[in-house]
């Protein structure tokens, strides 16, 4: 599907020591996140004692992500927030950008930088990455202990260790998965009605009535839907990237 | 039976996933709102874990839909 495709910008691959190194829509469209969030940002960071309605938005994203890493992780949380919160923010602005209707003007598309796994993987690792060296740092190779709960029986703490040590190698994957395949399906999902529609129009006025017209209103409430699933999809990785960071900052 | 069909029969069976883990969405959401409407008070405290176990749900679900990619796309 053309909307998943990564392709450079100016139509030529740029070829630096046998890697391709061109300007890619991707690469555009995390640009403009960078850009739209800086722009929000900066805008909010006046610090007056009154906030204005800006700095009002700004505080509540803020406060909101602030609340969350104090909740999961404690007051020893509050040196994580910027990065949760830049986590947090990144994803939401990425996945609202990828829902831009660009689409209408001839030639250009929206491109959802979160729909490529190599990108959420990426997010996944370093989220998994400071997870561990926060975990190893603070608890040197008592960071195990982790895999053992409390109260495990003497002779179950082989099998406990080994399922707890799975589930924990296996988060990185589930996190990067997870928000690459929720945003992927819903592009697709909206792909696929937007098909019915044009099929049911050039197929006739009575099929455009029974099909596109029914389509079309659906594809609305999707399209809800999807902007509902962008910000949940942003909160659930920021959330479990702090529960994580409990793991290793608080071992249980 | 050929390999090409046998695919697709996949695919379709994996679909079965996604209803399942629509059941599990739902049964999240519904007893969630049905011990905050005992106690409204407690609820919004809750509101994490409810995410957490929306999401644990979710997964499964999405990695049924992962197998019906790679089954049509890949393998």
């Amino acid at each position: 599907m053309h909307q998943f495709l990564v392709e450079p910008l100016f139509g030529r691959h740029l070829v630096a020591g046998g890697y391709d190194i061109s300007f890619t829509n991707s690469a555009l469209f995390m640009v403009l996140t960078l850009g739209a969030l800086w722009l929000f940002m900066l805008g909010g960071m006046k610090r007056e004692l009154v906030p204005g309605r800006w700095q009002a938005a700004v505080e509540t994203f803020t406060g909101f992500i602030s609340n969350m890493v104090h909740a999961n992780i404690g007051p020893e949380g509050r040196k994580f927030t910027p990065y949760v919160f830049s986590l947090f923010m990144f994803i939401l602005v990425a996945n609202l950008m990828g829902m831009l209707p660009i689409g209408v003007v001839p030639g250009f598309h929206a491109f959802t930088i979160t729909s490529h796994i190599t990108v959420t993987g990426v997010l996944a690792i370093i989220s998994f990455a400071i997870v561990l060296i926060v975990g190893f740092s603070r608890h040197g190779f008592h960071f195990f202990a982790l895999f053992v709960p409390h109260g495990t029986p003497a002779i179950m703490v082989p099998l406990m260790f080994v399922i707890e040590l799975l589930s924990f190698l296996v988060r990185p994957f589930s996190l990067g998965l997870r928000l690459f395949v929720a945003m992927t399906a819903g592009h697709i999902l909206l792909k696929v009605l937007a098909g019915f529609v044009v099929n049911g129009l050039n197929a006739g006025p009575g099929i455009a009535a029974i099909v596109s017209l029914p389509s079309f209103i659906l594809m609305i409430g999707i399209t809800l839907l999807e902007l509902l699933v962008c910000a949940i999809q942003a909160y659930v990785f920021a959330l479990l990237t702090s529960l994580y960071l409990n793991d290793a900052v608080n071992l249980h | 039976m050929d390999a090409e069909a046998a695919k697709l029969l996949g695919a379709g069976l994996a679909a079965i996933g996604l209803g399942l883990s629509a059941l599990g969405v739902g049964n999240v959401f519904g007893k969630f709102l049905e011990g905050a409407l005992r106690n409204p008070s407690a609820a919004d405290s809750q509101q994490g874990r409810l995410f957490i176990g929306f999401a644990a749900a979710e997964l499964l679900g999405l990695l049924a839909f992962v197998i019906a990619m790679i089954l049509l796309f890949v393998a």
